[in-house]
């Protein structure tokens, strides 16, 4: 005797399905379902604001003449070290120049600086990260000693070892805080491979016959992305306070440049008469920095 | 004398508020429960039967919300109380023993502090005779050697300890009642059997009364005095277990007793003589060598078994028998430490996984895990057809129309190839897994508990469809399994395996009707529903 | 366990050993014209000298030899405490470390110790505060934390505790008063990744069943978050705190240039501003020192704190 058990689709999620018409589906594409995703998010306020601070910043890095007609370089000897007002919205330096022009001018040199140093940091990392975690063995051994040794350099002496050796300027900072990034990268990735290389769905996919290198980039990779997307968002944002770090110690570009470190460290001779010229730009990259973390915990927190 | 119910629930409604909505857990129930009394709440899962049990510690989460009603616990109104009260309640008055032994002792404290703990409490303060009194209580709950578990830490224990662990520490408070969450769950059969027994015992010993939350309606039957059965929050049948057997009222009861697959091994024409074998492992075994130790871990001693084509070989076996271990290396995912595989006459255990490719067309898996067997990108049409893709045997056009091929196949709906897997159940996943596995049309299928992760109606489901699709298809299958109820519908031929030897091998009729060796015995004797014999079992 | 314990102190020098081999490609290897530079960093002008003058100084400075036979010179020299001269001082680079490492490691010390209060202090007020916003507000903060440069923050703090109240010296390397400023300064960034990591470890936790099961024998709240909920929260802290030596002692650059403390911090900067090569290959060398043997303590600590990590192989 055998059991028969008549099939009713009663386990799909909608009751009640009608047979449709054998051509009736489409496939949703995929900017489609990344707006369904992404729209949720944006209906925070918090999320929202965040957001055009960055953008703000970023905009300021590609077109700062857009937003501030005033020259960050010209002196203006009587308007030195006024307070912050309506016609100088930051106050004034010691030569009479706009602080808030300095500080949108600035964006370009350190954001530029920071996205530099992520995309080291990405290219370097992200490579290292996916060679350890899918090879394995011996391969995966050395490269977490190379690591480990990379870690060994506390981030901001590294950047010194460099710009000692290639010179001062924003490029060479970049390229100091880039490479002090590498590690945090190459770990996070190494541990996102191997925990997707486990996984049941990348077994099917091999047993179904894919190569290894079909697995890798339409399974690995694309699940691996999300810690990966966050840690960047999050590492542009310590990028950003490491290279105003630098030039905050008189290693990034030599002035009149306005670098938001070399700003600060400007406005240290002067905090006791005239405390907005560091305490102001300092409240800026504050919030720029702020909101990138905020934009990628939201993130985060969205995709669990 | 007749003492009042020690709880009393009168039309009791429960509510979760999430993201801005109202779900109804539990919707007016009422029932009661008497001193000594052993009932079971059965249902599937979302019928309410963990809110009611965290509602009756006291533990709702903070977006639950009590509608309505009374919840009256030993002469307390839960529902009313207020966080002393309920606290006072819990531990000395209400107990648990948790669902999960695996993860529900704190892994950072020695067994014997956190059993003091519990009897401290009720206490109310130290005392110096609680060591002693831990001793004992881990005598009492059949722990070998208590001295030695108590210092010992809860990895150093294994599941079926744990769980007895458990059961200790919900003892320690001495209360009035005990609330054993899905006890039947996360252990291999004969362990259940044999803790359930024994807990029974205490419980009976002390007039503890017991509510088991399950859904199991077997086991339920088996051990409660009384049944309540719910579905979505509401009581749908109250009876004893006699009464709904032989007579359920509610057709959702009738449903889960048909779903339930009775223990009825099939009876199928058997292999046409002279065929040979699709696949066939001979004197397989297989070591593992352990990390930093000279001792090697065999996982396989001696298998060899033969599957032919539209005959299904079920391998039987609790956890750690290796039967996982014969599949991968039927696939070609291990190598045999000694003895081969044949596959189609080839030998193919020494092929390298290039050699190996071509014959991936002509043999699957389904995997054990529905929730993680899809990458949670692909859509479902990516998924099913990515075997397709792989090979390059298909494309565009054609490649769309054996999309829609497959998933008629498995009776999902059109529409669902849009679908992304977390917008799928457990069953429809599964059923995609399928459809996938089906898309290169192999011969041999191999099935990985193929129903553990799902609900016992959607296993049914699932079950049928298999069945129906090797009638279609002639496929072979080799399906492995903990659960011999599932192994008895669908098998042909069957093998048991224990900690890597063969213990018995057959047909199917042959291994459950008259069972050769004690192991079998025992596994077939540990089914729920087989004890009593109150379930129709027939051999 | 010996062998694991000799493999772990192994793998540390190989460590050190690969950490001291980079810095100095970095400093020896990526300049197109060490000598240039280090005649610099004397005060002297390479273009100034004759072609004899210049040889004598690239064999006074060791640059004549090969590159490895000049790599191993100064590690074998290093290894026995020799660390070289300071090229813009004069001085031997082990008396200037010498002098200037009990500054930074009071300071270094009591900003771990005040980042430790601080951060668990946080992260357990947060788990423990069921009001909604207020709980959230308190979540918020340690990002707000990280997303602070550090040397901003020291000036906001001289300016608002130094000069506009006058409670505590804005500069200086005496007393304890001076410490107070820079310590606080150097604490919140690592206060920040422990108050962060501490909450998640609490958020984690609190969703584990042994935490039903603590609920079901009966303890309040306040005794579950204790005795459960801390005790496996805390567990990643350890690694991190090893981890965390890294960034101390960047940060310690940057609060020693704010304070003018007169600690390794600030002499790396002048020495990176004068591009004096072997000062800044010995402090870089003595803090991946100090980073590899606070890990590898780290590490053996473990197992004390979780049960479950033992450094033998364990059968299932």
């Amino acid at each position: 005797m055998t059991i028969h058990i008549p099939l009713t689709p009663n386990d799909t999620a909608s009751a009640g399905v009608e047979a449709r018409p054998a051509a009736g589906w489409k496939r949703r594409t995929r900017l489609q379902r990344a707006w369904q995703t992404l729209s949720p998010l944006l209906r925070r306020p918090g999320f929202s604001l965040a957001l055009l601070i960055v953008l703000f910043a970023l905009f300021a890095a590609l077109a700062p003449h857009l937003l501030s007609h005033y020259d960050p370089y010209a002196t203006s000897p009587a308007d030195k070290l006024s307070a912050p007002g309506l016609e100088h919205w930051f106050g004034t330096d010691e030569l009479g120049r706009d602080l808030y022009t300095r500080v949108v001018y600035g964006a370009r040199l350190s954001v530029m600086a920071a996205l530099l140093a992520v995309a080291i940091a990405l290219c370097g990392g992200l490579g290292l990260g996916v060679l350890a975690g899918f090879a394995g063995g011996r391969v995966d051994a050395a490269l977490m000693r190379l690591i480990d040794v990379l870690l060994a350099l506390p981030g901001l002496l590294l950047a010194l070892a460099i710009v000692t050796a290639i010179g001062f300027g924003t490029v060479p900072v970049a390229v100091a805080v880039g490479v002090g990034i590498i590690p945090g990268f190459a770990r996070t990735t190494r541990a996102e491979v191997l925990r997707i290389k486990t996984l049941p769905y990348v077994e099917a996919a091999r047993l179904g016959g894919a190569s290894w290198a079909r697995t890798l980039l339409r399974h690995v990779l694309p699940n691996a992305w999300g810690p990966v997307a966050v840690l960047a968002t999050l590492d542009f944002g310590a990028a950003i306070l490491a290279t105003a770090g630098l030039s905050f110690l008189g290693f990034g570009a030599a002035p009149p440049a306005a670098e938001w470190g070399t700003l600060i460290a400007n406005g240290r001779h002067f905090l006791i008469t005239a405390p907005w010229v560091s305490l102001l730009p300092g409240l800026f990259v504050v919030a720029v920095v702020f909101s990138l973390n905020h934009l990628a915990r939201s993130a985060e927190e969205h995709a669990r | 004398m007749s003492q009042s119910p020690l709880i009393e629930v009168r039309d009791l409604s429960i509510s979760y508020a999430f993201a801005g909505q109202r779900t109804q857990a539990v919707s007016q129930l009422s029932f009661s429960l008497a001193h000594g009394e052993t009932l079971a709440i059965v249902g599937e899962s979302g019928s309410g039967k963990s809110t009611l049990a965290n509602a009756l510690l006291g533990l709702l989460p903070d977006n639950a919300h009590i509608d309505q009603g009374q919840l009256w616990v030993d002469g307390v109104d839960v529902a009313q109380a207020d966080e002393r009260t309920r606290r006072q309640l819990r531990g000395r008055t209400v107990a648990l023993v948790p669902q999960d032994p695996m993860v529900s002792l704190n892994p950072t404290l020695r067994i014997g502090r956190q059993i003091a703990e519990a009897l401290l409490l009720a206490r109310g303060r130290r005392y110096p005779e609680v060591d002693r009194e831990v001793l004992a209580l881990l005598a009492q709950v059949g722990l070998d050697e208590p001295a030695l578990r108590a210092r010992q830490y809860p990895h150093e224990l294994s599941g079926g300890m744990r769980q007895r662990v458990l059961i200790a520490i919900a003892l320690a408070g001495e209360p009035r009642l005990i609330i054993a969450d899905e006890p039947t769950s996360a252990l291999d059969v004969t362990v259940q059997r044999r803790i359930l027994d024994h807990l029974q015992q205490l419980v009976a010993e002390r007039g503890i009364s017991l509510l088991i939350i399950t859904h199991d309606l077997g086991m339920a039957c088996d051990r409660a005095d009384r049944l309540l059965v719910m579905k979505q929050g509401k009581l749908i049948e109250h009876a004893s277990p006699r009464q709904i057997l032989w007579g359920a009222q509610h057709p959702y009861t009738r449903d889960l007793l048909n779903a339930a697959p009775a223990f009825v091994p099939r009876r199928r024409p058997g292999a046409l003589p002279g065929q040979a074998p699709l696949l066939r492992l001979s004197n397989v075994g297989k070591r593992f060598a352990l990390p930093g130790q000279h001792a090697h871990f065999t996982a396989l001693h001696d298998l060899s078994l033969e599957v032919h084509a539209g005959q299904t070989l079920a391998i039987v076996g609790e956890s750690g028998s290796g039967k996982s271990t014969a599949l991968r290396i039927a696939l070609g995912l291990e190598r045999p430490s000694q003895g081969h595989v044949e596959f189609a006459g080839e030998v193919v255990s020494a092929f390298s996984w290039r050699q190996f490719r071509p014959l991936r067309r002509r043999i699957q898996l389904v995997q054990q895990n529905p929730f993680a067997a899809l990458d949670p990108r692909f859509t479902v049409f990516d998924s099913i057809v990515e075997p397709l893709v792989s090979f390059g045997l298909l494309k565009g056009q054609a490649l769309e129309r054996k999309a829609r091929e497959l998933i008629a196949r498995v009776q999902l709906p059109l529409h669902f190839l849009d679908r992304l897997p977390r917008e799928l159940s457990g069953g429809q996943r599964q059923r995609v897994a399928i459809a996938r596995a089906l898309a290169l049309e192999p011969e041999v299928l191999l099935l990985d508990e193929p129903v553990s992760a799902l609900d016992v109606s959607v296993q049914a489901q699932v079950l049928a469809l298999l069945d129906e699709l090797q009638r279609e298809l002639g496929m072979a299958y080799v399906l492995v399994s903990h659960d011999l109820a599932v192994v008895a519908s669908m098998a042909d031929q069957v093998l048991v395996l224990r900690r890597g030897q063969v213990v018995e091998q057959g047909p199917a009729a042959q291994v459950f009707g008259q069972p050769a060796s004690a192991y079998t015995r025992a596994l077939i004797e540990a089914i729920p529903g087989h004890s009593r014999s109150v379930l129709p079992v027939a051999v | 366990m010996k062998r694991y314990l000799t493999g772990r102190i192994g793998q540390a020098l190989l460590v050190l050993w690969g950490a001291y081999t980079v810095t100095y490609f970095i400093l020896y290897l990526l300049p197109g014209d060490t000598l240039a530079i280090m005649l610099s960093a004397s005060g002297m002008e390479a273009d100034g000298l004759s072609p004899e003058d210049l040889a004598k100084a690239r064999a006074y400075y060791g640059l004549d030899k090969g590159l490895f036979e000049q790599y191993f010179d100064l590690l074998w020299r290093a290894l026995h405490g020799d660390l070289g001269q300071s090229l813009s001082l004069g001085r031997p680079v082990t008396a200037l470390l010498a002098e200037r490492l009990p500054q930074t490691l009071a300071l270094a010390g009591s900003a771990i110790v005040l980042s430790l209060l601080a951060g668990v202090g946080l992260a357990y007020l947060t788990a423990y505060v069921q009001w909604r916003p207020l709980k959230t507000a308190l979540a918020r903060l340690p990002s707000l934390g990280f997303s602070v440069p550090v040397f901003w923050m020291g000036l906001l703090l001289i300016q608002v505790f130094a000069f506009a109240s006058g409670w505590f010296p804005a500069t200086g390397s005496q007393g304890l008063a001076s410490l107070v400023l820079p310590a606080i300064t150097l604490a919140i960034p690592s206060a920040a990744v422990y108050a962060q990591v501490l909450h998640r470890g609490f958020q984690g936790v609190w969703q584990e069943p042994y935490i039903t099961t603590a609920f079901a024998k009966g303890l309040s709240r306040a005794q579950v978050q204790a005795r459960h909920g801390l005790r496996n929260a805390a567990l990643p802290l350890l690694t991190l705190v090893g981890l965390q030596v890294g960034n101390t002692v960047s940060g310690a650059v940057l609060v020693e240039t704010i304070f003018s403390r007169n600690g390794v911090g600030r002499l790396a900067q002048e020495a990176v501003l004068r591009q004096d090569i072997p000062v800044v290959l010995a402090i870089v060398a003595v803090s991946a020192t100090a980073f590899v043997v606070v890990n590898l303590i780290v590490d053996l600590l473990y197992p004390c704190l979780d049960p479950r990590i033992t450094h033998t192989a364990k059968v299932n």
